[in-house]
C-alpha cells in the first residue's frame, strides 16, 4: 500500500460495541493501554488480528476496532499460528486468560512458545476463573478456597514465566493491569520483538478474586514487594530503591545497599537478552522464596528464526529445486499409459 | 520348448506374509505392472495394526490382495486364484480365502516345527493331507534365493529380505507380466544403495527363471488388456488421490493450501503426501494434537486460505468443537475423516463406515455440515475437490468422509484435463478502496440471496475490519447477540444454507432398471462390491434390479426420494449397523432393508448377490 498511512489516534481502535466486563475489572485498564499504544505501532489497522479464546478476558477482540476472532477455550494459539502461516504479513495478537492458556489451553500453550511464530501473547492473569463466577484456576495459590475448592485447592500452581520460558519462548515479559505506563511500553516492546512475545499481565478480577496482586500493584507496597527488571541494570528495589538482591550460592538475597557492606557491583545484573535461560529462569522463580519481591518487566528476549519465515524460505526452496508447482504435470506423474 | 500360455479373463492374488517379508512392496509393484499392461485392477491391502508384531504370529501377517481382468472391475475380488504364503501364520489366516483348486505358493523353508506352532499348527499342513483341494506349490524360497545371491556382497539377513523379489519373480512368470517396470522401480527406490539394486534384480530373476525352468509350473496365464476409454492413466491409491484433489482445488482456486493434521491411521499419507509439494506453496502442519491441526486450519481460512485437516474418527472426536466453530463463524473448511473400524481406538488398519452419524450428529447444537463420500480409490480426487467447491462457493465447513478401504486402495485413474476441473471462486470481500463506499460499515453477515453465503473478509483489506466468534451472532451485522428470535432465525437460515446446496449437486444416476422390484443404496467405499453384484444379477437375468451411490450425504441428491419411491423395496448395504439405512428411512419415510456387515472388512461380491436374490 503506496503513502503513509495516516495518524490514527486511539479512537480507531474502539469498535461499536459496549464494553461488558464488571465495574472496576482490571481488563479496562488493559483494554485502554492496548487501545492507546496501537496507534503507536504504525501499521494500518486492517493488518492488525486479534484471537481469543474464552473467558471474560477473551471478550477483548469485539471491543477493538481492527479484525477480530473470538475463538474457542483454549484453543487460540492454533488459530493464531493459521492466521499467522496463511498470512505472515499481518499483525497477531493472542489474548487469553490463566485458565484458557494454561489448563484446556495447556498444550497449544507451550507449542505456540516452541514455533516462535511472530505472534503476541497477553495472558491476563487473575488467577480465578472469571467468566464461570470463580473457581479455583492453575496459577492460584495452593489452598485456594473457591466454590469448587470449599476446603481448599490441593494442586501447585504454575508460574507462566518459568512455563513460558521451558518452552523456548523468546520473549518473555510481566506487567500489571494497573501500572498504565509500564504496560504500554512492554506492549510495545513485545510487538517490536520479532517472534512468540509472551507477557503475563497481573489482573484484578474484584469480584472473585479481588487483591490478589494489590501487594504487588498499590502505591502503598508496591516498591517493597516488585523489582522492575531493567536491562544492564541491578536489581533494586524498595521505597528509596535502597534494596538489592544478590546471590548467595544458589539463592537469591536481599541486601541493604545503604550500609557499605554491598555495593552495585555484589547485585545480580538483569540481561535480558541472554541466549541461556539460567537467569531467566532464576528470576522467573526468585519470589518463590519467602520475602523475595516478584520481578516485573522483560525476563528475557532473544531472537530466533521465526516459524512462518523458516516455512516461507522452505517454500521458496522447494520451488527453486523442483520448480514452480505445475499442476498438469503433477497430475500426470508417475508411470502413465494412454488409451487411444 | 515354452511352456503353454492359458488365456484367461481375470485373476485375483493374494500376497501374504509376516509384516517385514515385504508384501504390500511386491503387491503394490505387481499392481502398477499389471495397470501398466493395460488390465484393469483394484487392491486391498490388509496389515496389522503392530509395526512389527512376534515374528511368525497370526497376529502379524500382512497381506495384499489384487484382483486384474480385461474387463472394467470395481473390486478386489472375493475369492483368490493364486495364494502366497510367506509362512504358516499367513496360511493359517489367507487359506480360506483360496478358492478350491488355486494356486498356493508357499515358502516351504520357513514350515519347521517352530513356524508351525508359532501359526498354531498341529501338524505340518504340507504333509498331513489337509491342502488337497488346492494346487500345491512348495518352494524352498528362501534357500533359493539366498543360492541366488550368493556371491554379492550381502549379509545373509539382507539376503532373507530380497526373498519377496523372488515371488515376485515367480508370479510376474506365471502371468506372463514384463520385469522392467519392476526393475526400474527397484532402481529408483535403492538409488542410494547400489547393492540392493543388485541383489534385488536378481533375486526378481532368480524367481523368474525359477518357474521357467522347473516342472513345477507347467502353465502360465495372461490376461488381455482391459478396454479403456480413450485418456491418459496411471494407477492411484485413494489417500494419493485425495492429496492431488486438494492440491488441484488450491491451484484452481488460486488459494494457497494450508493442511493442519496429527498423524493417525489411515489419514497419515495425506500428510505425507502433502508435504512434498511445498513447490506449489502448500503448507503442511504437523500440529501438537488435532485440536490444533483444526484450529490452524480455521485460522488460515480466516486469513483467506483454503484450511483444511485430516484425521481418523478418534481425530474427529477431538475436532469436533472446533469444526461447530468454523461452522457457526462460516468460514470455508475442509475435514477429510478416513474411516477406520471404531468405537475408540477401535481396529485402526480395518475399514468401517460407522462415523456417518457422527459426522453428521456428533457436534452441540443444530449443526448443519455438508458430507461427501468418494465411491472408489480415484474417485477421492473428484470428490475432495467437491468438498473444496462446497466449502469455498457456502462458506461452510465441509466433510471429506473417505474410508480405509478407499484410501489404501489402488486402481487405474483416468487422468483428467485441468479445462475439465469445476471453477472454484473465493470472491473476496471488497475493501473500501475497492467499492468506494467508505461511510458504511462492512456487514460480515449480509447473505448472498441465492447461496445465503456470507462474505469472506480477509484481514489486511482496509474497511472490513469486523470481529467474529462462537457466540450466537446477529443476523446482517455478526454482532454478538443473544435474542431469541434471533437466534432461532440464524439457526434456520444455517440450515437453509446447507439444504440448497441440493441445487448445486447433479441429479441422481441410477444403473440398471429405473424403476421396479430392488433398488440397492450405497454409498462410500462399498461401490465396487455393490455394483458387481448387480451387474452379476442383471447378467443372470434379474431385470428388475438397479443401484445407485450416492456421494452426496448431506444434502441428499433433490431427486433422491423421487428415485427411491420408484422402487419396491430399497436394501442398503453399509459396513456399520445401519446409519445410512437411519437416514433413509427418517428423511423419505420408506422401510429400507438393510444388508450390515461390521467386521472390518469390505463386502465379498457373493454376500451382496446372495442378498439381492434373496429379496428378488
Ligand atoms: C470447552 C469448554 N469448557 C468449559 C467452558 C466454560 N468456561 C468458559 S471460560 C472458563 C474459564 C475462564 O477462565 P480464564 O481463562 O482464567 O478467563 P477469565 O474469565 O478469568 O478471564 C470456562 C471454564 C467453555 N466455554 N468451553
Ligand atoms: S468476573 Fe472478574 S474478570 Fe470477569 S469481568 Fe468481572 S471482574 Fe473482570
Ligand atoms: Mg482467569
Amino acid at each position: 500500500m503506496p503513502g503513509a498511512a495516516p495518524t490514527l489516534t486511539r479512537k480507531d481502535f474502539e469498535s461499536d460495541q459496549d464494553v461488558r466486563w464488571c465495574p472496576g475489572c482490571g481488563d479496562y485498564s488493559i483494554l485502554a493501554q492496548t487501545q492507546r499504544i496501537m496507534p503507536e505501532l504504525g501499521i494500518p489497522r486492517e493488518n492488525i488480528v486479534f484471537i481469543s479464546g474464552i473467558g471474560c478476558s477473551s471478550r477483548f477482540p469485539y471491543y477493538m476496532n481492527t479484525f477480530g476472532f473470538h475463538t474457542i477455550h483454549g484453543r487460540a494459539p492454533t488459530i493464531a499460528s493459521g492466521v499467522k502461516i496463511a498470512n505472515p504479513d499481518l499483525s497477531v495478537w493472542v489474548v487469553t486468560g490463566d485458565g484458557d492458556a494454561l489448563s484446556i489451553g495447556g498444550n497449544h500453550f507451550i507449542h505456540l512458545m516452541r514455533r516462535n511464530f511472530n505472534i503476541n501473547m497477553l495472558l491476563f492473569n487473575n488467577r480465578i476463573y472469571g467468566l464461570t463466577k470463580g473457581q479455583y484456576s492453575p496459577t492460584s495459590e495452593q489452598g485456594k478456597r473457591t466454590r469448587s475448592t470449599p476446603l481448599g485447592s490441593l494442586d501447585t500452581p504454575f508460574n507462566p514465566i518459568s512455563l513460558a520460558l521451558a518452552s523456548g519462548a523468546t520473549f518473555v515479559a510481566r506487567s500489571l493491569d494497573r501500572d498504565p505506563n509500564h504496560l504500554r511500553t512492554v506492549i510495545k516492546q513485545a510487538f517490536e520483538h520479532k517472534g512468540t512475545s509472551f507477557i503475563e499481565i497481573y489482573q484484578n478480577c474484584n469480584v472473585f478474586n479481588d487483591k490478589t496482586f494489590f501487594a504487588y500493584t498499590e502505591k502503598e507496597t508496591k516498591a517493597e514487594n516488585t523489582v522492575f527488571l531493567a536491562h544492564g541494570e541491578p536489581l533494586l528495589f524498595g521505597r528509596e530503591l535502597d534494596k538489592g538482591i544478590r546471590l548467595n550460592g544458589f539463592q537469591p538475597e536481599v541486601v541493604d545497599t545503604t550500609n557499605g557492606d554491598y555495593t552495585r557491583a555484589d547485585l545480580i545484573v538483569h540481561d535480558r537478552y541472554a541466549e541461556n535461560t539460567t537467569a531467566a529462569n532464576f528470576l522467573a522463580r526468585m519470589s518463590d522464596t519467602p520475602g523475595m519481591p516478584h520481578p516485573v518487566g522483560i525476563f528475557r528476549s532473544v531472537t530466533h528464526p521465526c516459524y512462518e519465515d523458516l516455512m516461507t524460505h522452505q517454500v521458496a526452496f522447494a520451488k527453486e529445486r523442483m520448480g514452480e508447482g505445475n499442476l498438469e504435470a503433477l497430475l500426470n506423474a508417475g508411470e502413465t499409459w494412454t488409451v487411444t | 520348448m515354452r511352456k503353454p500360455i492359458e488365456q484367461i479373463e481375470a485373476a485375483t492374488i493374494l500376497f501374504a506374509g509376516d509384516s517385514g517379508d515385504g508384501s504390500q512392496t511386491i503387491g503394490a509393484q505387481m499392481t502398477e505392472t499389471t495397470a501398466l499392461v493395460g488390465n484393469d485392477v483394484a487392491t486391498l491391502p490388509d496389515y496389522p495394526a503392530e509395526i512389527r508384531a512376534p515374528a511368525g504370529s497370526l497376529a502379524g501377517v500382512s497381506g495384499f490382495q489384487l484382483h486384474f481382468s480385461s474387463e472394467q472391475i470395481h473390486t478386489p475380488g472375493d475369492l483368490c486364484d493364486v495364494l502366497v504364503a510367506m509362512n504358516p501364520a499367513a496360511l493359517k489366516v489367507h487359506l480360506q480365502k483360496l478358492k478350491p483348486g488355486g494356486i498356493l505358493i508357499i515358502n516351504s523353508d520357513n514350515f519347521a516345527r517352530r513356524n508351525l506352532r508359532l501359526a498354531g499348527y498341529e501338524q505340518d499342513p504340507l504333509t498331513d493331507g489337509s491342502l488337497t483341494k488346492y494346487q500345491v506349490f512348495p518352494v524352498d524360497l528362501t534357500r533359493l534365493t539366498r543360492k541366488a545371491l550368493e556371491h554379492t556382497e550381502l549379509t545373509i539377513r539382507e539376503i532373507d529380505r530380497c526373498k519377496n523379489f523372488f515371488a515376485l519373480g515367480m508370479i510376474l512368470w506365471l502371468y506372463n507380466r514384463p520385469m522392467d517396470y519392476t526393475m526400474k522401480w527397484i532402481k529408483t527406490k535403492f538409488a542410494t544403495k547400489p547393492q540392493y539394486v543388485e541383489s534385488n534384480i536378481l533375486a526378481l530373476r532368480a524367481g523368474n527363471i525359477y518357474c521357467e525352468a522347473t516342472e513345477q509350473f507347467a502353465t502360465s496365464y495372461n490376461v488381455k488388456p482391459a478396454e479403456f476409454s480413450p485418456g491418459t492413466y496411471r494407477n492411484i491409491e485413494g489417500n494419493m488421490a485425495t492429496v492431488l484433489g486438494l492440491v488441484a482445488a488450491s491451484h484452481q482456486s488460486g488459494l494457497p493450501l494450508v493442511y493442519g493434521s496429527y498423524p493417525i491411521t489411515p489419514a497419515s499419507d495425506i500428510l505425507h503426501g502433502l508435504a512434498q509439494y511445498r513447490n506449489f506453496g502448500v503448507v503442511t502442519m504437523q500440529m501438537e494434537d488435532e485440536i490444533a491441526a483444526v484450529g490452524v486450519a480455521i485460522g488460515a481460512a480466516f486469513s483467506g486460505a483454503l484450511g483444511v485437516t485430516g484425521s481418523s474418527g478418534p481425530g474427529l472426536a477431538l475436532k469436533s468443537e472446533a469444526i461447530n466453530l468454523a461452522m457457526i463463524a462460516e468460514l470455508p473448511l475442509v475435514i477429510c475423516n478416513i474411516q477406520r473400524a471404531g468405537p475408540s481406538t477401535g481396529m485402526p488398519t480395518k475399514t468401517e463406515q460407522s462415523d456417518l452419524l457422527q459426522m453428521l450428529y456428533g457436534r452441540n447444537g443444530e449443526s448443519p455440515i455438508p458430507i461427501v463420500a468418494p465411491t472408489r480409490p480415484y474417485d477421492c480426487f473428484d470428490t475432495v475437490y467437491e468438498a473444496c467447491r462446497i466449502a469455498v462457493k457456502y462458506r461452510t465447513p465441509v466433510i471429506f468422509l473417505s474410508d480405509l478401504y478407499v484410501a489404501m486402495g489402488a486402481e487405474p485413474w483416468k487422468i483428467p484435463r485441468l479445462s475439465e476441473l469445476p471453477t472454484i471462486e473465493p470472491d473476496f470481500a471488497k475493501g473500501f478502496s475497492q467499492n468506494g463506499n467508505d461511510g458504511d460499515a462492512f456487514e460480515p453477515y449480509l447473505r448472498d440471496a441465492e447461496t445465503l453465503a456470507r462474505p469472506w473478509a480477509k484481514p489486511g483489506t482496509s474497511g472490513l475490519e469486523h470481529r467474529i466468534g462462537g457466540l450466537e451472532k446477529s443476523d446482517v451485522t455478526g454482532n454478538v447477540s443473544y435474542d431469541a428470535e434471533n437466534h432461532e432465525k440464524m439457526v434456520h437460515l444455517r440450515a437453509e444454507k446447507v439444504a440448497r446446496i441440493a441445487q448445486d449437486i447433479p441429479p441422481t444416476e441410477v444403473f440398471g432398471a429405473e424403476s421396479g422390484e430392488l433398488l440397492l443404496l450405497g454409498w462410500g467405499g462399498t461401490y465396487g462390491p455393490i455394483r458387481t453384484a448387480v451387474e452379476n444379477c442383471i447378467a443372470d437375468g434379474a431385470s428388475d434390479v438397479a443401484h445407485v451411490h450416492i456421494r452426496h450425504l448431506n444434502p441428499f441428491p433433490r431427486d433422491l426420494g423421487e428415485v427411491l419411491a420408484r422402487f419396491k423395496r430399497v436394501l442398503v448395504p453399509e459396513l456399520n449397523s445401519g446409519q445410512l439405512r437411519q437416514l433413509i428411512r427418517s428423511t423419505y419415510l420408506i422401510d429400507a432393508i438393510g444388508l450390515n456387515k461390521v467386521q472390518g472388512q469390505p463386502f465379498h461380491v457373493f454376500e451382496v448377490e446372495a442378498k439381492i436374490n434373496e429379496l428378488l
